[in-house]
């Protein structure tokens, strides 16, 4: 099991998380046409290596925050940290 | 019918200097029936072997006799029934006194088993045998199925295992933060946990037989010297020790499963999930068997088992031996025989190319022909081929074993492991006991340097003393890593010969009765990668999952399609390390549920509960009609605390209500309720509820019961990341209220009476407002005039502590006024009745807003809220299945919720609720249905469970009483 580091509580097992997956910017609702809106809905990159993502932290101090981790290695580093991935 | 009894202990030989039994402690068990005399610390196996048992199974196709392999946790050879218990490894679960104790596979005795006939059927169960036999014709399958399970491994699990002590015992669960955990409890692992407690690390020894001691336990007098310094060392160092305890798997940031299988106390087992900061793999190496025909006969043993039967439990393994020596651990096993009496009647020392061709007997070893064509007589065949170096705790960590001919095994790359990980020991390769010592110490030592670094880098508070750690004043250590791999240095593996097998077929593995030639066979069939040809021979898939025979399949495979062992490459290992029980897995059987502080009430008037997600309510209290028409008629109560609520306080709360709900928020006054939708931004419905303006920046929001959790995480997601500088603090106070719906014409009259300081009467306190007040004595209520069922209603929520007072209180004041309480099934009726949607019933998981009869609700002239640009586009689209009220024809017959709604052999809607309604006495419905059936008046065909169609209108709205709303307002 992953362990994740909170920004507020530290090293916690990922049990205590829920992944709210990659984050999303969300489109401008007063302009953006269908294919835009569902591409915020539903398409993700999926990468692999390190991705951006989104976790909250439901079984501690209920805080949504972000992390980078490399989904090949499962590294993980706070977000514009590291140094330096296959994608950076 | 079964074995002769021998004499009792006949195979006990004088006391030995190493051994483990308890001469004063002598009991008796049982084995099939009979029973036998055993010491304190016996092994099942070794009591019998003892006795002169050498049976002790029949193998799982050919039913061939079988006996002592390994004499280890891994014999595959020995897997019994102790009592309900199945699948019990003999060798290695100690004896104890009454024990019933059974041999599994065999009908009708262990000696004369009838399936052993299948040795004249091999041609049947030859590589490949699940695939080819038993397929054709597929109408016998059933037949076959009858066939093949007489022939499954294992034993027999108990009908109702829940009726055995289940209150008593339990598998239980542990959680652990060692800083070290070393794997393996052998000198290396010992050394290794000895330096890293003198260093100040919390260490956690795990060792899968019953005393830690490794291959020391079955040495001379210096090993047993050592032994006895190193389990001083240990104890005094104040290492936790688990024995007869195993690591299952090695997963992410050193997360490691470790299973107890005898803990102390109650529990049947424990698991312990441990985050380790560093993990020190100390598994070292287990024998690997040799092929040769005969080489499963009982009598044929490994080296290492000889010397464990000898040395730890003073047993003689049998009476004439010929050893077949390719090491130094085979010498020793033959100077062991020697000294106990055992005639050893040929040494053949395969490091001179030697060998033995085969060995043959029945029942077990008479005889074996050696290389040289001579044919000795003989019942005990000693092996020792080599090693395999138990490298899966490193794989599992990403580790990939390299191939070293010259040592005839794998061993880790070391350098691919990453700093957490170390290794040392047998693992890593070979040394004397002082060679080992000196390099589990130097792993030690460094694995408490990177613990003590790790600690220090997430500010560990309290912070600990590091004696023992070097290069920070005695406390701290430099974080970063040793740039060098502390065990990559002073154990290399030895040379050894690389054996097989022999001239002649014989098992490759002893659990699945896979034999040479079956691999032969699956690689001339065309399965010549290794893995294809495992899985279509089962070899390696059997109770020890290759861990004995994995070597000998890669040669045999090699060899057959002309590859080197490298290029076969050895199998990945994977968690669980070694068979686990599911109880181990599932633990405690532990669910939580939730009560209101009315629950006892509840109990106490046979309400009948109904489960809804971790809440325990009432569904009815007996007869749900006529809850439903009291509420009508006079007045009645339900408890509701279950329904979310969530505190919501700060200047941008209006913002975050309109943000969230579909409808408008800005202009709601203070003391005022509205009714709100939330979609998702794909305009599905989310939920609903109402919230309560309470002050000027003060709201009390309220969600469905079961939506609860999921919108403060909704409200939080939005608060947090798209909008973090709105001043809104959110709590959740779903149980810090009771909450109690009041409802009927006679409620207000029965509120009058309870309520202080809050003016009820209709214009002061009128529909969709809300008042704080005291409600019999207890201050701070808050007092919703909604009406969920269509009546006049007041949803109080008190301070959950008054929860059951106040209730009681309603119902002593109300007594001649009517007042009942009822349940969730009543309040179902009367919101059906008045065409009130359940957010989750009457809506799915592809509901959009407009598809929930929500028109009138939907605020799409606010410039933005969550969903909106869905909505507009299902708006335009205007093709959407509608929620329409339904009406069947035949008013005495209620379509189950469900149905479907068909035109033809379309499916054109369901039913979403349905239910018979007390007040109009005939069947009413929810339910949706493809626009083009949406017209009020329109005739839909219900198809009902049984196949039967029925009709139903389409009602002009969606309640059946009172549609305008009169008796809410009054
Ligand atoms: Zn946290």
């Amino acid at each position: 099991m992953l362990l994740l580091e909170c920004p507020w509580c530290g090293g916690r097992n990922a049990s205590e998380f829920a992944y709210a997956g990659e984050p999303m910017p969300r489109p401008d609702p007063e302009s953006a046409g269908p294919a835009e809106w569902r591409g915020y809905l539903y398409l993700r990159a999926n990468r692999c290596g390190w991705t951006r993502e989104r976790w909250y932290h439901r079984a501690g101090c209920r805080r949504f925050f972000e992390i980078e981790r490399n989904t090949q290695t499962h590294e993980l580093r706070p977000v514009g940290g590291g140094a330096g991935g296959p994608d950076e | 019918m079964s074995e002769p009894m021998p004499m009792p202990m006949s195979m006990r030989l004088p006391a030995q200097p190493g051994e483990v039994i308890d001469r004063e402690e002598r009991f008796s068990f049982s084995w099939n029936g009979r029973s036998y005399p055993a010491y304190s610390g016996d092994t099942i196996a070794s009591a019998l072997a003892a006795n002169g048992v050498r049976i002790f199974s029949r193998s799982f196709k050919y039913h061939r006799p079988r006996g002592l392999l390994t004499a280890s946790h891994l014999d595959p050879g020995c897997t019994i029934q102790v009592g309900e218990e199945p699948n019990v490894r003999g060798a290695h679960r100690l004896a104890s006194p009454g024990l019933d104790v059974r041999s599994q596979n065999t009908w009708p005795s262990l000696r004369y088993d009838v399936k052993s006939v299948n040795r004249l059927a091999g041609r049947f169960l030859s590589a490949g045998f699940y695939y080819k036999t038993f397929i054709k014709p597929r109408r016998l399958w059933p037949a076959y199925e009858k066939v093949l399970q007489r022939f499954v491994h294992g034993g027999v699990i108990p009908d109702r295992p829940e009726e055995h002590d289940a209150e008593a015992r339990f598998y239980d669960k542990r959680y652990a933060h060692p800083d070290v955990l070393v794997a393996g409890g052998g000198p290396a692992g010992m050394a290794a946990a000895c330096a890293a407690a003198e260093a100040g690390a919390r260490v956690l020894l795990v060792e899968e037989e019953h005393r830690p001691g490794g291959h020391l336990r079955w040495g001379d007098a210096a090993d047993l010297t050592l032994l006895a310094e190193l389990r001083e060392r240990v104890s005094a160092a104040g290492v936790e020790v688990m024995c007869d305890a195993v690591v299952l798997g090695r997963y992410d940031d050193n997360w490691v499963a470790v299973v107890e299988r005898s803990p102390a106390g109650p529990a049947f087992e424990r698991l312990v999930k441990a985050r380790a900061e560093t993990l020190v793999v100390a598994a070292g190496q287990i024998e690997r068997p040799y092929v040769f025909a005969g080489n499963d006969l009982p009598g044929v043993m490994l080296s290492t088992a000889v010397r464990r039967l000898v040395n730890l439990y003073a047993v003689r393994p049998g009476e004439r031996a010929v050893v077949l020596t390719a090491n130094g651990s085979g010498d020793a096993a033959a100077a062991d025989l020697s000294r106990v009496g055992v005639d050893v009647a040929a040494v053949v020392d395969a490091r001179h190319g030697e060998d033995v061709v085969r060995a043959d007997g029945r029942g077990g070893v008479r005889w074996v022909e050696l290389g040289d064509g001579r044919r000795v007589d003989c019942d005990l065949l000693v092996t020792a081929t080599g090693w395999t170096a138990t490298t899966a705790l490193l794989n599992m960590a990403g580790n990939r074993p390299v191939y070293r001919p010259e040592a005839a095994r794998f061993v880790p790359d070391l350098d691919t492991l990453p700093d957490t990980v170390v290794a040392t020991g047998g693992v890593v390769g070979d040394g004397t006991r002082e060679a080992l010592c000196e390099h589990g110490t130097a792993v030690g030592e460094e694995a408490a340097r990177r613990a003590a670094g790790a600690a220090e880098q997430s500010g560990e508070v309290p912070s600990r003393a590091w004696p023992g750690v070097k290069g920070a004043e005695g406390a701290r250590a430099p974080s970063a890593p040793h740039p060098k791999r502390p065990d990559a240095e002073g154990l290399t593996p030895e040379p050894h010969p690389e054996l097989i097998h022999g001239r002649t077929h014989g098992f490759v593995d002893l659990c699945e009765d896979v034999t040479s030639k079956d691999l032969l066979s699956a690689v001339e069939e065309g399965y010549d990668s290794a893995e294809l040809a495992k899985r279509y021979t089962t070899a390696t898939m059997g109770p020890t999952q290759g861990k004995l025979e994995i070597l000998n399949v890669v040669g045999i495979l090699a060899e057959a399609t002309g590859r080197t062992i490298q290029e076969v490459g050895t199998t990945t290992w994977r968690p669980p390390y070694a068979p686990v029980t599911l109880g181990a897995l599932a633990g405690r059987r532990l669910e939580p549920v939730r009560h209101s502080p009315m629950q006892r009430w509840h109990e106490e008037h046979g309400a009948v509960p109904l489960v809804a997600g971790a809440w325990i309510r009432p569904d009815h209290y007996g007869d749900p009609g006529a809850e439903a028409a009291n509420v009508r008629e006079n007045v009645g109560i339900i408890d509701v605390t279950p329904i979310g609520k969530l505190d919501l306080q700060g200047p941008d709360v209006a913002k975050l209500l309109n943000l969230l709900y579909v409808n408008k928020w800005s202009k709601l006054e203070v003391g005022r309720v509205r009714y709100g939708v939330m979609c998702a931004e794909d305009g599905v419905v989310l939920d609903d509820g109402v919230t309560g303006r309470l002050g000027e920046d003060h709201y009390l929001m309220s969600t469905t019961s079961s939506g609860a959790a999921a919108v403060w995480e909704w409200v939080e997601l939005w608060l947090q990341t798209e909008h973090p500088d709105w001043r809104v603090h959110v709590t959740p106070v779903t149980t810090a209220y009771a909450s109690i719906n009041v409802a009927g014409p006679k409620s207000r009259e029965l509120m009058e009476r309870v309520t202080t300081g809050v003016d009820l009467s209709p214009d002061a306190f009128p529909y969709m407002r809300v008042r704080r007040g005291s409600i019999a004595g207890v201050d701070d209520c808050v007092i919703w005039r909604i009406g969920f069922t269509g009546e006049l209603s007041y949803e109080i929520h008190v301070p959950s502590a008054y929860g059951l007072h106040v209730w009681a209180s309603l119902l002593a004041h109300g007594e001649d006024l009517g007042v009942a309480p009822f349940g969730i099934e009543a309040q179902r009726i009367l919101r059906l009745e008045k065409g009130h949607l359940i957010v989750g019933q009457d809506t799915d998981g592809i509901t959009q807003g407009y598809s929930a009869d929500l028109d009138w609700a939907i605020k799409l002239d606010k410039p933005d809220f969550v969903g909106r640009p869905e909505l507009a586009w299902q708006r335009q689209r205007g093709d959407h299945p509608r929620l329409v009220g339904l009406l069947p024809l035949d008013a005495d017959t209620v379509p189950p919720e469900g149905c479907q709604l068909v035109e033809g052999a379309e499916i054109v809607g369901r039913i979403t609720s349905s239910r018979r309604s007390p007040t109009l006495g005939r069947a009413i419905c929810l339910g949706q249905v493809a626009a083009h059936l949406a017209e009020p008046g329109t005739e839909v065909t219900v198809r009902l469970p049984d196949g039967r169609l029925t009709g139903a209108r389409v009602a002009e709205q969606l309640a059946s009483v009172d549609p305008e709303g009169a008796r809410l307002r009054v």
